[in-house]
């Protein structure tokens, strides 16, 4: 950890964290310090390293959840995993973690880019498409955003009062809720009302578990959106 | 069964490696022919390194191990990268 950052380079940073909260009974955030990040993009992840006193390391990719500058990770605790009950549980503000990042430039959006959006969410898939609601809201951007957000009852969806407050005071941003366990899984009808017309060309982003992601895309697809403007992202569930 | 992710969890082993994100170039694979975004592909990350598929064929296109102090990069797979970049 004390090489000199070569820059440009990609190296492991020592990262604080200075706060927790819960979002969900499973669920919580860590707002983290890290010292010299150069900020990011929404969409983004990085990757969190952890350390055991035996010299025993797993490493996983997290979403960002904040706007640049800030940096929030939200953890969403498996039960069979090995990382997220240790951040999503035990972490507490003090305590350090070995992060790098940010990486990836395919699942981002930029205050810049012209088309409106749709955010297409399951479960804790929600993550990267709140940095950018997040992002736009600091930006002042007027881009149209609507989110349908796929989760099993209310008490697990993430971010739930601050997307209210928001729906309220963001002008331009429109968020629709499905409880899959009562109304059941996404449907092409959900897609269709709540999302936008294909001839609005809008930029698509789909992101939550493999299976959920696949039928998602291929009902924006199937609807008549191009192929080429919806971008997923898909985690499996990583232990 | 074991789950897969996709490219966009290759972003940090790809950029130690290269000096632009990877995940955003274009990737055409040897077996089908089919081209996309790395981001796109299918990846195995509980081997020992990083296994991504072609969402087509799903023949392997790219691994990718790290060491304590090196990686292997194996693109055999690929027929080739095409990256966006900064005009000259």
């Amino acid at each position: 950890m004390a090489r000199t950052a070569i820059p440009g380079r990609l190296t492991w940073r020592a990262a604080t964290v200075t706060a927790v909260r819960d979002e969900t009974p499973t669920a919580r955030t860590l707002t983290l310090d890290v010292p010299g990040w150069p900020g990011h993009l929404a969409g983004q992840h990085v990757d969190v390293r952890l350390t055991a006193p035996d010299g025993y390391s797993a490493q996983r990719s997290y979403s960002l959840a904040s706007a640049s500058p800030t940096v929030e990770l939200t953890v969403q605790v498996l039960a069979d995993g090995e990382v997220s009950p240790y951040l999503g549980t035990a972490v507490k503000p003090g305590d350090q973690l070995e992060l790098r990042g940010p990486v990836g430039g395919w699942f981002v959006w930029r205050p810049t880019d012209p088309a409106p959006v749709l955010l297409v969410a399951g479960g804790s898939g929600i993550v990267p498409l709140m940095a950018m609601i997040r992002t736009r809201a600091a930006a002042g951007s007027r881009t149209p955003f609507r989110l349908v957000h796929s989760a099993r009852t209310p008490a697990d969806a993430l971010y739930a009062t601050e997307l209210a407050r928001r729906t309220r005071d963001d002008a331009g941003l429109d968020v629709h809720h499905v409880w899959s366990r009562t109304a059941g899984r996404l449907t092409v009808a959900t897609l269709n009302t709540h999302g936008w017309p294909p001839d609005f060309a809008p930029a698509c982003y789909v992101c939550g578990p493999t299976g959920f992601v696949e039928a998602a895309a291929d009902m924006l697809v199937a609807l008549g959106h191009s192929p080429r403007l919806v971008k997923t992202e898909r985690f499996g569930g990583t232990p | 069964m074991t789950a897969s992710v996709d490219g966009n969890a290759l972003a940090g082993a790809l950029r130690e490696i290269f000096a632009v994100d990877v995940t955003a170039a274009v990737v055409r694979c040897c077996g089908c022919g089919q081209a996309g975004a790395v981001a796109q592909l299918t990846v195995w990350a509980h081997a020992p390194g990083l296994v991504a598929r072609c969402p087509g064929c799903s023949d392997v296109v790219l691994r990718v191990v790290r060491g304590p102090d090196r990686a292997w990069l194996d693109l055999r797979g690929t027929v080739a990268l095409e990256v966006a970049l900064p005009a000259e």
